[in-house]
C-alpha cells in the first residue's frame, strides 16, 4: 500500500483550512496559481466556523483598519465569490459604552478612525432610549457603524473552502500535517505514510496551532490558545436589529434571522488539545450581562453552548508576514478572536506575497519580528 | 482507600437502575444522592402519577404492577437513608460538579460528587412519517406516560405504528381502556422476524409469555395486527384523521384520531457524553452509546453506567445493573461486597442481553426507511429540515459526517439538541452518502442538555467571571 506514496508537486502549500487558509487557497486559484491545502479536520470546523460571526470594522486598532476595509469590500460580494450569502447581514455593530469614560473612549476611537470612512454614529440620552428601546438601562450611550454586521460562521468558512476547491485548489481534509523539511529550495510536506507534498512556497494558516510550524523554522512566538464562550438561545421574535458589543469588553450579541440571540464572552473550557466547551461561570456570566444589556432576555432559554479553539497573540494582534528565516514561508495566524471579518482580505494578502513578494495593503505593524525575543538568535 | 473514607457517591435517574443503585449503596452504609428529574421517582416504565390521583398500580402497569409497586416502596423506604432531590433536571457537568436546575424554584446550582452512577434511561426512537408532526400523533412513550400519569388517552380511535415490544404493550394497554378504541396495530416488522427471534426467546418464558398473551388478548378483543407493513402518511388538516399505510402491494387507509408511533427506544447518552465517556458503536441496538464493562465502569474512572442509558435492555435488565453498578462503585472504593451476587447479577445481565437481541431482531427497524422516505419528509421539527435538505446537503457541499451536517442545516441545533431528530438524520446521511449509519458519526454533547432560563440565580457569576478573557467582540 505504501508503494501508493508518490510526491505531488504545487505551487503553493497551505497549512489549515480555516478562513485564512480557505480564503488565501481561493485567492490564489483566482491568480492562477497552483494550490493544495492541508486541514487536519475538517475545513472551517474549527475557530473559523465556531466563533461569533461578528463582520466588524469598529473597535479594531487602527493598524488594522486598512486590512478590515479591504475585507469589508469583499465581504459586499461575497455571495458571488462563494456562492451563498453565508447569511452576512449588513445590519450594524452598535458598541455600547456603559459609563461615561466609555462614552468618550467610543468618541476619541471616532476621532482616531475618521480617515478609514466607517461613519460611525455616536448615540446617547434621549436619542439613544428612542431607537434603541430594548436596550437596559444600564447603557449610557453607543456607537454605531451602520455598514458592519454579522454572518453565521458555520456556513461562510465551509463555503469559502469549497469555492476554492470549485475554483481548483486540491483540498486534502482530515489529513494531518506530519512533517515538514525543507531541503533548501523546496518544503516537503508528509501526512501519514500516503501522502507528501512538494511546494517552493508554503502558507503557515494553522491557526491555533500554528506555532509549531513557525518555531520549527527558528520563529518562536508566545501563541497560546483560546476559547470564546457561546451560547444560543431559542428562537425569539426579532427585536435586536444590530449586532452589540461593549466596549471596554463584556458580552457581544446578535440576532440571527431564525431568531435565536447569539451570545459570547468569557472563556471556554479545553478538553484537550482539540476540543473546548463553554464553562458554567461563563454561562452564568453570559446569562446575568445578558439580561442587563437586554432585559428581554430574562425569560428566555439557552438552547445550546459550545465553544472553539483560537490562537493568540500577546498584543492581540496577528503574525501575517513573510518568514525572515525561512524564503518561501508566509504566516497568516494569530488573530486573536478577532480573524472573521478578516478573513477574505487576509487571503489576498498571503496570495499576493506568495506571488509578489509583497502586500499591496499595509501589513507592518503583524510582522513576526515584534517578538523577537522569543526567536533565539 | 479505606472503608471509613465518606464517599459522595451521586446517582442520576430515579428509574429502575437509580432506585436499585441507592439502596445497594444504602445497604453498604454510605448516604447517596439520587437525583431525579421527575417529580416522583420510578422513571419513565413505572412512572407514578401526581400523589392524589387514585388509579391503583394493576391499572397503570398492568402485569408489572408488582414491580412497580415493590420500586415505589423501595424508594419511599429509602428516604431517611439518602439525600432524594427530585424535580431537579442535569444540564451539565464540569470539573466533578454537576449543574441541577431545580424546576419548582428555577434555581441552578452546582453539586460536587465523587463516585457517580449514570442512570438517565431513553426515550423513544422516532423513525419520521409524512405528517408525523400533525397534532395527535405521540410517541408510543408518551402515549403510555398520558395513561400512567394522567389517566388520560390521546385519542378516541388510536392507531398505534412502528415497532418493538412498546408497540405491543401500549396497545393492550390502550385496548383496555376505558372509552378507547385500538382501530389496529400497524407493525413494520415481519411475521418471519419475530418468529425467528423464538428460539432466543425461549430463554426467558416470561418474556416470551407476556408477549403472545398481549397479542393474543388483541386479537381476541378484535384489534387487528398488521405486519411487515410500511407507514405511507398521516392524514389531517388541524389534526389526525387518518394513516395511509402499505402492506407492499397496495395502499390502506385507516381513519382514527390519534396515532402513537415508535420504532424501541434510544438511551439518553448527553450525560455520559458530557461526562467524557468514550462512545463505540452497537451493532445490536444500531446506536452509538458509552463503553462500559459488565459491571457497568464507563471508560471514565468513577463514572459506572447502568439502565437504558447504558443500553436498551429493559426495566428487569436495569434493576440488575443498578444494584451491580453499585456494587462495582463499592469495591472499586474498597469495600467489601457479597463477590457471588455480583457474579449472579452479571449472568442475569448476560442472559436479559441476549433477551435483548432477541428483541432487537424480532423487532428491526425498518432497514428501507432512508430510503423510502421522500425529500419532503420533515426530520427536525425544531428547525424545520427535511430529508430532502440533508441529502442535498451532502450532494453539494460532501458533508459525510453529522456535526457537519448540523453545522450546515441547523439539523439538531433547535430545543431538543437532536433528542428527536438525529438518529434518523444519521439514517438519512449514511444513505445519502452510501456509508454505513456508523460512519457517520453522532451528534457532540453540548450543555444545557436540556433548555434552561437565562434567569437562573447563581452564586457562581460573583467567583466565576474570567476578568482575564480578553475583550473581544468576534
Amino acid at each position: 500500500m505504501s508503494s501508493s506514496s508518490r510526491i505531488i508537486a504545487t505551487d503553493v502549500a497551505i497549512v489549515g483550512g480555516g478562513i485564512v487558509g480557505a480564503s488565501a487557497a481561493l485567492a490564489l486559484r483566482r491568480k492562477g496559481v497552483d494550490v493544495l491545502l492541508l486541514e487536519h479536520d475538517l475545513c472551517g470546523a474549527r475557530a473559523s466556523g465556531v466563533n461569533y460571526g461578528g463582520v466588524r470594522r469598529q473597535g479594531r486598532p487602527l493598524s488594522q483598519l486598512p486590512l478590515a476595509q479591504r475585507a469589508h469590500q469583499i465581504w459586499a460580494d461575497l455571495p458571488a465569490l462563494i456562492g451563498t450569502d453565508g447569511e452576512y447581514l449588513r445590519s450594524g455593530h452598535f458598541k455600547i459604552a456603559r459609563s461615561q469614560a466609555d462614552l468618550q473612549a467610543l468618541e476619541s476611537y471616532q476621532a482616531l478612525s475618521r480617515d478609514f470612512d466607517l461613519g460611525l454614529e455616536l448615540l446617547s440620552g434621549a436619542s439613544l432610549r428612542q431607537r434603541c428601546p430594548w436596550l437596559g438601562s444600564h447603557a449610557l450611550g453607543g456607537s454605531l457603524c451602520p455598514q458592519d454586521g454579522q454572518a453565521n460562521p458555520r456556513l461562510v468558512s465551509p463555503a469559502l473552502a469549497r469555492a476554492a476547491q470549485r475554483a481548483g485548489a486540491r483540498i486534502h481534509e482530515r489529513t494531518p500535517l506530519d512533517e515538514v523539511l525543507h531541503d533548501g529550495r523546496q518544503f516537503l510536506l508528509r501526512s501519514g505514510r500516503h501522502l507528501q507534498v512538494r511546494a517552493p512556497v508554503l502558507l503557515n494558516c494553522a491557526g491555533a496551532w500554528a506555532g509549531a510550524l513557525a518555531a520549527q523554522f527558528g520563529e518562536a512566538v508566545p501563541l497560546r490558545s483560546g476559547h470564546p464562550a457561546m451560547a444560543v438561545t431559542e428562537p425569539l421574535p426579532m427585536f435586536l436589529p444590530w449586532s452589540l458589543g461593549v466596549e471596554g469588553g463584556s458580552i457581544y450579541c446578535r440576532q440571527a434571522a431564525r431568531g435565536n440571540l447569539v451570545l459570547g464572552g468569557g472563556s471556554g473550557l479545553a478538553l484537550d488539545a482539540e476540543r473546548a466547551r463553554s464553562q458554567r461561570s461563563a454561562i452564568a456570566a453570559l446569562a446575568v450581562q445578558a439580561i442587563e444589556l437586554l432585559p428581554a432576555l430574562r425569560n428566555a432559554h439557552f438552547i445550546r453552548t459550545w465553544s472553539g479553539t483560537e490562537g493568540y497573540l500577546p498584543d492581540h494582534q496577528p503574525v501575517l508576514c513573510q518568514s525572515r528565516r525561512r524564503p518561501g514561508l508566509i504566516h497568516g495566524f494569530g488573530f486573536s478572536g478577532a480573524g472573521f471579518q478578516l478573513g477574505p482580505a487576509v487571503g489576498e494578502v498571503l496570495a499576493e506575497l506568495a506571488c509578489d513578494g509583497r502586500s499591496s495593503t499595509p501589513i507592518e505593524a503583524f510582522a513576526i519580528e515584534r517578538f523577537a525575543a522569543h526567536i533565539p538568535t | 482507600m479505606t472503608s471509613t473514607t465518606p464517599l459522595q457517591a451521586v446517582i442520576v435517574g430515579a428509574g429502575p437502575a437509580g432506585i436499585r443503585a441507592a439502596q445497594t449503596l444504602a445497604a453498604h452504609g454510605l448516604r447517596p444522592v439520587l437525583i431525579d428529574e421527575a417529580a416522583r421517582g420510578g422513571g419513565q416504565v413505572y412512572r407514578r402519577p401526581p400523589a392524589h390521583f387514585q388509579r391503583p398500580p394493576r391499572a397503570l402497569y398492568g402485569s408489572q404492577a408488582a414491580r412497580a409497586t415493590a420500586l415505589h416502596r423501595t424508594l419511599d423506604g429509602l428516604q431517611a437513608q439518602i439525600d432524594y432531590q427530585s424535580d431537579s433536571l442535569v444540564w451539565n457537568a464540569e470539573g466533578g460538579q454537576l449543574d441541577l436546575l431545580h424546576g419548582p424554584t428555577q434555581t441552578t446550582r452546582t453539586l460536587r460528587y465523587g463516585p457517580l452512577i449514570v442512570a438517565s434511561g431513553a426515550t423513544d426512537r422516532v423513525l419520521p412519517v409524512p405528517g408525523w408532526t400533525l397534532p395527535g400523533v405521540y410517541t408510543l412513550g408518551a402515549a403510555q406516560v398520558a395513561l400512567k400519569f394522567q389517566g388520560c388517552a390521546i385519542g378516541r380511535n388510536v392507531v398505534l405504528m412502528g415497532t418493538g415490544p412498546l408497540l405491543y404493550l401500549v396497545a393492550c394497554q390502550y385496548a383496555r381502556c376505558a372509552g378507547t378504541r385500538v382501530a389496529a396495530v400497524l407493525d413494520t416488522a415481519r411475521r418471519a422476524d419475530q418468529l425467528a427471534a423464538v428460539p432466543a426467546l425461549l430463554a426467558e418464558p416470561a418474556i416470551l409469555a407476556r408477549g403472545l398473551h398481549c397479542v393474543a388478548w388483541l386479537r381476541a378483543h378484535g384489534v387487528p395486527i398488521h405486519r411487515g407493513i410500511r407507514p405511507v402518511r398521516v392524514q389531517g388538516d388541524a389534526r389526525v384523521s387518518a394513516v395511509v399505510w402499505s402492506d407492499g402491494a397496495q395502499q390502506h387507509r385507516l381513519a382514527c384520531d390519534a396515532i402513537g408511533l415508535g420504532h424501541g427506544l434510544r438511551s439518553e447518552t448527553q450525560l455520559a457524553d458530557l461526562l467524557d465517556c468514550r462512545f463505540v458503536w452497537s451493532p445490536a441496538e444500531h446506536a452509538h452509546l458509552p463503553a462500559h464493562d459488565a459491571a457497568g465502569r464507563s471508560s471514565v474512572p468513577g463514572v459506572y453506567l447502568a439502565g437504558d442509558g447504558a443500553g436498551i435492555m429493559g426495566a428487569d435488565a436495569a434493576e440488575c445493573a443498578g444494584e451491580r453498578a453499585a456494587l462495582a462503585l463499592l469495591a472499586d472504593h474498597g469495600r467489601a461486597v457479597d463477590g457471588a451476587r455480583a457474579r449472579q447479577l452479571e449472568r442475569r445481565l448476560g442472559q436479559l442481553r441476549r433477551v435483548g437481541q432477541a428483541l432487537a431482531r424480532a423487532f428491526p427497524l425498518p432497514a428501507d426507511w432512508a430510503a423510502q422516505a421522500p425529500d419532503a419528509l420533515l426530520l427536525c421539527r425544531c428547525e424545520n429540515i427535511t430529508a430532502g435538505q440533508l441529502r442535498a446537503c451532502a450532494r453539494e457541499t460532501g458533508a459525510d459526517e453529522m456535526n457537519r451536517l448540523k453545522a450546515l442545516t441547523r439539523i439538531g441545533m433547535g430545543r431538543c439538541q437532536g433528542r428527536i431528530c438525529a438518529l434518523a438524520g444519521a439514517e438519512i446521511l449514511a444513505q445519502a452518502t452510501g456509508r454505513p449509519v456508523e460512519q457517520v458519526g453522532r451528534l457532540r454533547g453540548q450543555a444545557p442538555i436540556k433548555p434552561i432560563p437565562l434567569h437562573l440565580q447563581t452564586q457562581q457569576v460573583a467567583d466565576g467571571t474570567d476578568a482575564a478573557a480578553p475583550p473581544r467582540d468576534e
